[in-house]
């Protein structure tokens, strides 16, 4: 009785809704939920789709790729309009891409680009990573000023392009400094548990007084190694410095409390500039440039971290 | 009258036909070519292992290996074609070699040893999985112009579906996996094994070289959909396909096969994958539900074919102890 009152309420709720996003339907392969980012990029994705009067078809591939080809293969088998991806892997998107191609449906890729011709796509929307990880390294260079450091590093998952890029830029931007050495570096797999996992492991293997500082690739990461730290009983923050990327409200937090020294934003309102991109081109074939850039903001103690969390802490993080 | 061996195939292909015409009504496009290539390409991998799967459980085993052993066969291929000139056919046989090997010492191993399938293809399992991390741990691109042929070749039929390469192998392999457990000696074999280990050797099956066999046919085709998934995704990967080994046990219990071993059809298996293939369409043509639904509906379903199948034997053990009971009155 409950659940069918919520579900005719919910379909007279969206019914008036459908029939005016009638014009436009948008489908969206999201990789998963691994982290708060990217529950946060669905949430902003839905309420992108919902301002414009798009109907959303959403499918979540819970991190595998073939789950996300069968989502493509069954959007365009659908006919919609234009297809948004956040590609779990670069490799291998060639075939399906061309099928997508061959119907004329649009693809924007989003977050993450692809190993693949770029005529098979209209365009994509990420952030510069490499770019990302310098910042992150520039920061750390600033921050210990000449003195000795030694930093370990949890990447992302093994072989995904922002673990690989985001390591890179760290590395460029710590070239020249040789008071900077990387003495440690594991995979973490982007999510809280093994970030905790990897950092205790670091703290044996090193000892956490012969740890200056910790890079994490992402912001859940490090929130886990906090915690590890914490339970060493070192103050992170202080004994140890860290710097990580994504600027979720968790990272936030953590810098206004003092346990956390910088984070740097990967903005979750990437579907902002893709369905303008597509809206454009379905409306009158304006042809997006191949590459739309998002801005990566510093996040340091210095700004205020109360209210960007307040901010943030509704969307789905 | 039906007999009751073949109830759970029934009841398999009457449940797709059913949903099949339920998503249909729903969503009318589901009802087109695309939609029914895009079932058979993008299940081809796993219809292949659960053919092998089929094998395994109508025997009385499990073979918990299958997933890993697709992803080292990917990402062996891959290394191949990057650091050596070897041609993509000599790779496939080289790959096909290995894993059918794996699969027949898996297969030795559990009937010398007297070991557990379980736990012998568990290790099968970790073993291959790191030897795919140890291969590589990146997911390496295979760009070799013999692939970009292979990937080339679909027949387009009217409505825009693609039949692919990759399709029509997993509907060779649901015959050949047919003919051979329906139509050979070997077949009978392993639905021998299946009824028990020890009223099969008192019928004079070999039991060595059946339960090898077996294994071998389970890692080979692994090996196999491990090919085909390469050519599905252009790469090999070492994170790939975990837990396909589950679905394809799902597919094949879906499919009416009892996981006891003894009965059960290898077409059945074919219609459990596409149960699978069609539930995940489905929920993506909606749109709104949540993708983790596949694995609840894919859940209940496993749950109700257990019951049928605990029904079944339940209806067979009565019947049969009245048919004894009533020779031992007269």
């Amino acid at each position: 009785m409950n659940i069918k009152t919520t579900l005719l309420a919910g379909a007279v709720a969206f019914a008036p809704v459908a029939g005016f996003a009638a014009d436009l339907t948008i489908g969206f392969s999201q990789i998963g939920s691994e982290s708060g980012w990217r529950a946060a990029e669905t949430t902003v994705t839905k309420q992108q789709a919902e301002e414009r009067g798009i109907d959303l078809k959403f499918a979540d591939a819970q991190q595998k790729q073939e789950n996300q080809i069968k989502a493509i293969r069954s959007f365009i088998a659908q006919g919609v309009d234009g297809i948004l991806i956040a590609p779990v892997v670069a490799t291998g998107w060639d075939e399906v891409l061309e099928e997508a191609k061959d119907a004329d449906i649009p693809v924007v890729l989003m977050d993450r680009t692809v190993d693949a011709p770029d005529d098979l796509y209209l365009t994509a929307v990420t952030s510069d990573l490499v770019h990302e990880g310098n910042v992150a390294g520039q920061w750390l260079v600033d921050e210990v000023a000449g003195a000795d450091c030694r930093v370990v590093e949890l990447q992302g998952t093994t072989g995904s392009s922002p673990a690989i890029d985001r390591k890179t830029g760290f590395e460029q931007a710590l070239e020249g400094h040789d008071n900077l050495e990387i003495v440690r570096s594991q995979t973490g797999d982007f999510t809280r548990s093994q970030g905790k996992v990897v950092m205790e492991s670091f703290l044996k293997a090193e000892g956490g007084e012969n740890i200056c500082a910790l890079y994490a690739h992402n912001d859940d990461m490090a929130v886990g190694a906090i915690q590890a730290i914490k339970e060493a009983g070192l103050k992170p923050g202080e004994d140890i410095k860290i710097v990580s990327i994504d600027a979720v409200p968790d990272a936030h937090l953590a810098i206004a409390n003092g346990e956390m020294n910088a984070t740097i934003e990967l903005t979750p309102n990437m579907a902002g500039p893709a369905l303008d991109a597509m809206e454009a081109y379905l409306a009158d074939g304006t042809m997006p440039p191949k590459w739309i850039q998002t801005e990566s903001k510093l996040y340091t103690a210095e700004d205020d971290n109360k209210a960007v969390y307040e901010m943030k802490k509704d969307l789905g993080y | 009258m039906i007999r009751s061996t073949h109830l759970p195939l029934i009841v398999t292909l009457v449940t797709f036909v059913l949903a099949f015409a339920l998503c249909g009504s729903q969503y009318p496009s589901i009802l087109s070519t695309r939609v029914v290539a895009n079932l058979l390409t993008d299940n081809a991998f796993l219809g292949i292992v659960a053919v092998g799967m089929t094998f395994v459980i109508l025997s009385g085993g499990i073979d918990l290996s299958v997933g890993s052993v697709i992803a080292f066969t990917g990402v062996l291929l891959a290394v191949i074609l990057r650091d050596t000139s070897m041609h993509p056919l000599t790779a496939f046989a080289l790959a096909l070699v290995i894993t059918t090997a794996f699969g027949a010492a898996m297969g030795a191993t559990i009937h010398y040893l007297e070991m557990p399938p379980f736990i012998v293809t568990l290790a099968g399992m970790f073993l291959a999985r790191g030897a795919a991390y140890v291969l590589s741990t990146d997911s390496v691109p295979i760009d070799h112009a013999f692939y970009d042929t292979l990937q080339g070749i679909y027949w387009k039929a009217a409505g825009g579906g693609r039949f692919r390469l990759i399709g029509g192998l997993m509907v060779v392999t649901f015959i050949v996996g047919a003919v051979v457990a329906h139509r050979t000696r070997f077949g009978q074999n392993v639905y021998a094994l299946g009824g028990g280990a020890q009223t099969a050797k008192l019928m004079g099956v070999p039991l060595a070289q059946t339960t090898i066999g077996i294994y071998a046919i389970s890692g080979g085709l692994a090996g196999l959909a491990g090919i085909v998934f390469s050519l599905y995704t252009s790469a090999g990967y070492s994170l790939a396909t975990v837990g396909v080994e589950l679905d394809a046990i799902a597919a094949v219990v879906i499919g009416g096969t009892l996981l006891s071993g003894g009965y059960g059809f290898v077409a059945g298996t074919f219609f459990g994958i596409l149960i699978m293939g069609l539930i995940q369409t489905y929920i993506v043509f909606d749109g709104t539900l949540s993708s983790w639904w596949t694995k609840i509906v894919i859940g209940m379903l496993l749950f109700a074919f257990i019951l049928l199948q605990k029904g079944l034997t339940w209806a067979t053990t009565v019947r049969k102890r009245r048919a004894t009971g009533s020779a031992a009155l007269s």
